[in-house]
């Protein structure tokens, strides 16, 4: 199937409507627009203290339709759990249960509560939503932070820690199915939350988010930085399905025909990075390249 | 090497005066997690305590938060981390831990309305009792309410000043109105700054009983890597820190860290008496409640009637005597606060029904005004 059919193909049916309290510019929404409408009406959202519950602003002022709960900060895939387990003792299996909670709520606060659940191997959908910081409480650093990125609590010296692999963390509990998505590939989200759809147990989403507010970039490129994540394979497109990788959309081109952009330019463009000395910066390119020869490696090329 | 002591003139908001008297106190380890309304404590830190020589972490959630700084502390460094209410909840187990092993360390509550998530962005005092009592257990704990900047700058001071005298973890009651106000504050010269530290082990290494009481009841306290043999543990344990199953022992182990608390009242509890000497009905309140209910207290004195004011910086432990002394004096007790009725609660079982003991109380959500609390005192006064 060709991009463009599958854009034909697409449900008019909206689950976000016009309008909500995000910042300007904020990469969470375009994804999550696409992963709604994929996943249907019979969805039910679990979600923690995190920007995401801005965008779904105080109700009955919502701009999300579909049924979501709000959970203590730690507790997103546990309370999932809950949820997963109530529609199968109901015989509502039909239902999709998503988990969707940020970097924070994921990689720092949330990592209990999901490895316990994908362990139990819970019939959810979980997405982490990156974008690299506790954006809600004022760009905090989290251990999705990148090296080199200013927040307010790496304020004077950048942060020094290379961001936490997690897809390595949940590869290791052996999921029936996850992949790494962008906000600026909406397609390429749509199209992996069919599959993931069709599919039982735990299945676990890395979404690339881009922030204008904590990255400092204007909010008109946003779209533009996702592509250059993807682009200079900093945040590359994959899934990996009982335990095979393989590279999706632009990144499966660059494995193919090359391309690969070097990150300078992502980095000279973002506020976030601006102490970072042409040392960090090479540091960087050589992790990014480490990450991404590895990740060739496992997909056979 | 910056100074950790800003003396001077500053404008300052709650938070920010918060970090630097736990910095001019002597604190050199903050571990802390993003929330609202507490943050700029730890982002102050983050930016600070590099400086002067000291560290900060910013932890994967509240739990490690509390954790790390008892560490810390057993290490030999003041420690302090800071939160509001989800995050005060998460912190409780390891409150328990600091207090079974006498482990000095101050947490922040700047409160905000709960319960869950509640009000995140305005200010409540309704996290009084769970201070009291949120970990499990019997225990006796220390906590101070600001009502100002400036104030919660020197509380802070006083709350490392406790909880290294009586080896037991601090808490500093604010709330968001305090943490969020921007006043004057005044930070004095660091020599006109009285700073306590933890009784320390003298004499053999071999014979060192780790929670053997001194003389105030509180055991000196030795730091890890020192030599000293110390077994630290959150079961009960003798005075030599062994684990020791039995009720005698836990009686016994009880009877230590609730006793250096209970025997030193005197020492802890302060108080602030404002026009209360001849006055008929008494304000109680504390934090940002009672600067509303001193305003109130000096209107109704232009007014003719004799009000005056209690106004708690420690409100754990309780002033029992202080109540039971008023009450059989007043014609009427008030407690004013941002909640439905917890220290009242106290008032109430205090005043012994010498008096009768009101509240004027809400939910959280926005400070109490002087004008309510004027008309209930009125309402009194005229006896409707």
């Amino acid at each position: 199937m060709s991009e463009q059919s599958a854009i034909l193909d697409y449900p008019e049916q909206e689950y976000i409507l016009p309008g909500n309290r995000l910042c300007a510019g904020c990469g969470v929404t375009i994804a999550y627009r696409f992963m709604l409408k994929a996943l249907g009406k019979k969805t039910v959202i679990c979600v923690p203290a995190s920007c995401l519950t801005i965008l779904h602003g105080i109700y009955p002022k919502t701009p999300v339709m579909a049924t979501t709960v709000n959970n203590t900060f730690a507790s997103t895939a546990a309370a999932a759990s809950g949820f997963s387990a109530a529609f199968k003792a109901t015989g509502r299996e039909d239902w999709h249960v998503l988990a969707m909670a940020g970097d924070g709520g994921t990689f720092d606060m949330g990592i209990q509560a999901l490895s316990g659940a994908a362990e139990r191997g819970e019939n959810i959908i979980y997405v982490c939503y990156d974008n690299e910081a506790y954006m809600n409480t004022g760009s905090q650093r989290s251990s999705a932070t990148p090296a080199g990125a200013l927040t307010s609590t790496t304020p004077i010296r950048p942060k020094e820690q290379f961001k936490k692999d997690f897809m390595k963390i949940m590869d290791a509990h052996w999921l029936p199915y996850m992949a790494g998505i962008s906000s600026a590939y909406p397609a390429d989200v749509y199209k992996k939350f069919l599959k993931a759809r069709q599919i039982k147990g735990t299945r676990f989403f890395h979404l690339s988010a881009p922030c204008p507010t904590g990255w400092f970039y204007p909010t008109k490129d946003t779209v533009k930085i996702g592509r250059m994540m993807v682009e200079s394979c900093i945040f590359p497109l994959y899934e990996i399905e009982e335990g095979r990788l393989s590279l999706t959309g632009k990144s499966l081109s660059i494995a193919r025909s090359g391309g690969k952009k070097p990150v300078d330019e992502y980095v000279a463009i973002q506020g976030r990075f601006k102490k970072m000395t042409a040392e960090q910066v090479a540091q960087f390119q050589k992790h990014v390249d480490e990450q991404w020869e590895g990740l060739l490696a496992r997909a056979g090329f | 090497m910056e100074s950790a002591v800003l003396s001077g003139e500053h404008f300052f908001n709650g938070d920010v005066a918060c970090a630097e008297g736990a910095l001019a106190a002597g604190c050199r380890f903050f571990a802390g997690y993003p929330i609202t309304p507490a943050t700029e404590i730890a982002e102050h830190m983050s930016k600070r305590l590099p400086g002067v020589g000291g560290h900060f972490i910013q932890m994967e959630d509240e739990i490690s938060a509390m954790a790390a700084i008892i560490g810390a502390s057993c290490a030999g460094v003041k420690s302090m981390t800071a939160t509001s209410g989800p995050g005060f909840s998460l912190m409780m187990e390891n409150i328990g831990l600091g207090i079974a092993m006498e482990t000095p360390c101050v947490l922040v509550n700047v409160q905000r309305a709960g319960p869950s998530t509640g009000l995140p962005t305005l200010g409540a005092q309704g996290d009084m009792m769970q201070a009291r009592w949120g970990s499990h257990g019997h225990y006796e704990i220390i906590a101070l309410a600001p009502s100002s900047p400036q104030e919660i700058f020197y509380q802070t001071i006083t709350a490392f000043n406790l909880s290294e005298t009586y080896r037991v973890p601090v808490l500093v009651m604010a709330d968001e109105i305090v943490g969020h106000l921007s006043e004057r504050v005044i930070i004095p010269d660091a020599s006109k700054i009285k700073l306590q530290s933890r009784p320390r082990p003298k004499g053999r290494k071999d014979r060192f009983k780790p929670f053997h009481p001194g003389p105030n009841g509180v055991a000196p306290m030795a730091h890890a890597g020192e030599g000293y043999m110390v077994h630290f543990t959150g079961l009960t344990h003798d005075e030599r820190g062994y684990p020791v199953m039995t009720a005698e022992a836990q009686a016994e182990m009880m009877e230590r860290i609730t006793g250096k608390i209970r025997r030193n009242l005197d020492k802890i509890i302060q108080v602030e008496k404002y026009r209360l000497e001849d006055a008929d009905i008494a304000i109680v309140s504390y934090g940002i409640s009672s600067r509303s209910s001193q305003a109130a207290v000096d209107e109704a004195r232009e007014q003719g009637i004799k009000a005056g004011l209690l106004r708690l910086l420690t409100v754990w432990p309780f002033p029992e005597d202080m109540i039971r002394e008023l009450a059989r004096r007043v014609k009427c007790l008030i407690t004013v606060e941002l909640n439905l009725g917890q220290i009242h609660l106290e008032v109430q079982r205090c005043s012994e029904g010498k008096a009768p003991a009101l509240l004027i109380g809400h939910a959280g959500g926005s400070a109490i005004t002087p004008e309510e609390i004027l008309e209930k005192i009125k309402k009194q006064a005229s006896g409707s």
